[in-house]
């Protein structure tokens, strides 16, 4: 087990870990009298030194009554005494080398469904073995005595076992046979229900051919399909919902007589005036009327360049404030927000797009009335030709239990299991099933700009050559700041030793740059025209470090492209899909990316734009696959017929994304791709072989041939060997790309601020 | 015949248990960390399940 470093290839560009107080508060809630529960998420916790490291460190803090470690969802649950403030959790992670986040406990829907599908099969499991070794001595030729009471001990055994397991599969037929379809589960509890009823009228009856050992291993055999199909839905699920929430919970709202209250983002109303400190995010709309700072709008528009934000500006929800403090008012509610608009213009989308249908319910839907019509055929038969009701009952339900589509129950969710545990192994979270399917059809493949191409974070250009100690005094002076200029300084200096400056005071002027002074002497790390004295014409650099108005170095940013950008974007032309990329960021930002990518383009596209586009080319028949990690993705991400997010996107776009890829590298795409065909491959080939299976058990058994021995036997090795197939999605080693093939290609753009 | 008397009795009880022993251990939170229970092993004093409060 690779226990070190297992999260370390993870991609890593959260803003560092921000909550106050009265944000833990907010996260948290009462589980006894005086006692509050706060769930963090750590997803750097990967082994046992971890889990004793960081309940030591949390159990010390005072008004801690315990921590607790949760190694496989990577979770951290505390609980302290209520009444003052909360311990600063967060903070002491941090000091123990840990990020961690507040997770919210609303998002995680209490999964009931897993517990009870286990109990199903457990009980399940039970009854099937019991009844079949029951039947191993009916079928080795008991007598008849020994028979009767052997099938009255099974149907004791079943009944109870029928109602508990079955009922997920009768419930589920019942919800669908009242909205007038029919999916897996109707032909599934019709078998099961007729070979339970007939059994037992065999068995008053004291006849010799009992079938419970069919129904209920039939039953065991389905919910272990289920059970594995929804645990890895649900451990796709808990690894997204356990990134950090990127929208802002609350914010501090000024009341009427001064006091400072921190209000949740869903009861801040319009006109309250909020104080948004250096590294928070915009909580609803609202324009500026004191400060001035600059805004990482990334996430939100698509525009890779901070902008400036002076008195008057308006903000718009989701955006990050970067340098400095701001007061701001709001001018709409958190529905008529930004957000709320996307959501609306989701939802829109939704609509308009078409009810997908799973390929399971689709077979169903062929299947059960072949079957049932089939029956009842069998039945009519053998009734006008014996004119014995009891035998042409009989062996109408021998041909409901044979046909009963075990082996197709399975064909399609062991497939998709094995498929979405590859994607997870490889940092792809496949969401639901239905996801795959969709995705093995796309045709064509849109990528947006920033975020999803590039990674949307700015990097230090052409270092190479510049002076070392004025690069340190740069990387000091950054330290002291979010800007992201300021932090792709620390990060390239992070590999070189630290150096010793010490300054005696470092300020952040917003929408210029930092002032540090050491004794006499002023550094100035920021715009050239304010770093430089008058008349040092600025040059090259979109960044200056200057002492005392003298330049010591000049600094260049650029946006690259994310890790094998150029392969993943090779891979999928070479397998015949087209790229598009729809960015909502300037052409000028957009088009050297296109060229480099030889792939065409279209800037500054609004969100409904994208949406719009994409259902253009949905209704001209393409299948589009929609990669994208801004909100203003989100409505484009819900039009297309299958969605990818990176790890990093914003909370919207990740959860209507189909699939989140949580590594850096954009290989995940063509990847995933490749994997869905080669599931949906196996998946028709495995309705093929229940096909066959049917083909030839079906004549046998309408031909009055069937013995419980005959349908337990054939339905296993029918199960089996579908099972089998779906296992060779793991055996054969796919063609898999190092990634970081092509981390450092020459391409770039510019990052220079618009003026 | 007689044999059946005891056999059958103590054949389903012996799977009744273990499947009780089995919803015991699902209801008291044995499975939610299995990860980290391999990991406690060696780490930790005791080996009593805590109750972890989730639901």
């Amino acid at each position: 087990m690779s226990c070190c470093g297992s999260g370390a290839d993870l991609a890593v560009f959260a803003p560092d870990a921000h909550a106050s107080g009265a944000e833990v508060l907010l996260a948290s809630r009462i589980v006894a009298d005086g006692v509050r529960q706060t769930d963090l998420s750590v997803p750097t916790i990967h082994c046992g030194a971890c889990i004793r490291t960081i309940e030591k460190a949390l159990g010390g803090l005072a008004g801690v009554e315990s921590a607790r470690v949760n190694l496989s969802t990577r979770r951290a649950t505390v609980r302290w005494r209520a009444g003052g403030a909360p311990p600063p959790f967060i903070e002491i992670l941090r000091k123990v080398g840990f990020d961690a986040h507040l997770f919210d406990v609303e998002a995680d829907r209490t999964d009931d469904t897993l517990s009870k599908l286990i109990r199903a099969v457990a009980v399940a499991g039970f009854a099937a073995s019991n009844i079949m070794l029951l039947s191993v001595s009916i079928w080795s030729g008991a007598e008849a005595e020994t028979r009767d009471l052997f099938h009255w001990l099974s149907a004791i055994i079943a009944l109870p076992a029928l109602a508990y397991s079955g009922r997920i599969f009768f419930l589920s037929a019942w919800q669908a046979l009242r909205h007038r379809r029919t999916n897996m589960d109707v032909p599934i509890s019709v078998g099961v229900l007729l070979a339970f009823g007939m059994s037992l009228y065999e068995t008053v009856q004291h006849g010799p051919h009992a079938y419970f050992d069919a129904a209920i291993s039939l039953l065991f055999f389905l919910l272990i399909g289920r059970t594995l199909d929804h645990t890895m839905r649900e451990r796709a699920r808990l690894a997204v919902s356990g990134l950090e929430r990127l929208a802002a919970r609350g914010a501090l709202v000024v009341q009427a007589d001064g006091t400072q209250v921190y209000l949740p983002v869903s009861e801040i109303q319009a006109g309250a005036t909020i104080i948004l400190a250096a590294g928070e995010r915009v909580p609803v709309d609202a324009t500026v009327i004191r400060g001035a700072s600059e805004l990482d709008v990334s996430l939100i528009s698509g525009e890779s360049v901070p902008t400036p934000a002076r008195v008057g500006s308006v903000l718009r929800a989701g955006t990050l404030n970067l340098t400095g403090p701001l007061h701001i008012v709001a001018i709409a509610t958190a529905d008529n927000s930004f957000l709320g608009e996307m959501m609306r213009l989701m939802q829109a989308a939704e609509q308009g797009r078409a009810v997908y249908r799973r390929i399971a319910d689709r077979a169903a839907g062929l299947y059960a009335p072949v079957i049932h019509l089939t029956a009842f055929l069998t039945f009519a038969g053998w009734l006008i030709v014996t004119g014995d009701i009891h035998r042409a009952v009989t062996i109408a339900v021998a041909v409901l239990i044979i046909t009963c589509p075990c082996a197709l129950g399975l064909a399609v969710p062991m497939v998709q299991v094995v498929a979405a545990r590859r994607l997870f192994e490889s940092g792809i979270m496949v969401k639901d099933g239905g996801a795959l399917e969709r995705l093995a059809e796309v045709d064509t493949v849109i990528f947006d700009k920033t975020g999803t191409l590039t990674p949307g974070v700015p990097r230090l250009a052409g270092s190479a050559g510049m002076d070392q100690e004025a690069r340190a005094i740069a990387a000091a002076m950054a330290s002291h700041s979010r800007h992201p200029y300021s932090r792709a300084l620390v990060e390239t200096a992070a590999n070189q030793p630290p150096s010793r400056i010490v300054f005696d005071e470092v300020s952040e002027r917003p929408g210029f740059g930092l002032e540090a002074r050491r004794g006499a002497v002023i550094y100035r790390l920021g715009r050239p025209d304010w770093a430089l004295a008058e008349g040092q014409a600025p040059r090259d650099a979109s960044v200056v470090l200057s002492m005392n108005g003298d330049r010591l170095a000049g600094f260049r940013f650029e946006d690259r492209l994310r890790t094998d950008a150029a392969t993943a974007v090779a891979e999928l032309k070479r397998v015949g899909l087209p790229v598009q990329v729809v960015s909502g960021d300037r052409e000028t930002a957009v088009r050297p990316i296109a060229g480099q990518l030889d792939i065409p383009y279209l800037a500054a596209v609004l969100p409904g734009g994208k949406s719009a586009h994409i259902a253009a080319l949905e209704t001209s028949g393409r299948r589009v696959l929609m990669i994208g990690d801004g909100l203003n993705d989100a409505p484009a991400l819900a039009a297309a017929h299958a969605s990818m997010a990176p790890g990093s996107a914003a909370d919207v776009g990740r959860s209507a994304a189909d699939l989140v890829f949580l590594r850096d590298s954009l290989s995940a795409v063509p990847q995933a791709i490749a994997i869905a065909r080669r599931a949906r491959r196996l998946v028709r080939q495995n309705l093929a072989l229940a096909v066959a299976y049917n083909v030839v058990a079906l004549p046998i058994a309408i031909l009055g041939q069937v013995t419980p021995l005959l349908a337990a036997v054939a339905m296993s090795a029918s199960s089996i060997v579908v099972v089998g197939n779906a296992l060779r999605l793991n055996g054969r080693q796919m063609a898999t790309k190092r990634p970081g093939a092509d981390t450092r290609l020459p391409v770039t753009t510019s990052m220079e601020p618009v003026q | 015949m007689m044999d059946y008397f005891y056999l059958i009795p103590v054949a389903l009880g012996l799977g009744l248990t273990a499947l009780v022993a089995f919803m015991w251990s699902l209801k008291n939170g044995q499975y939610d960390d299995l990860d980290g229970a391999a990991e406690r092993i060696l780490h930790e004093q005791t080996d009593t399940p805590l109750r972890s409060g989730k639901r």
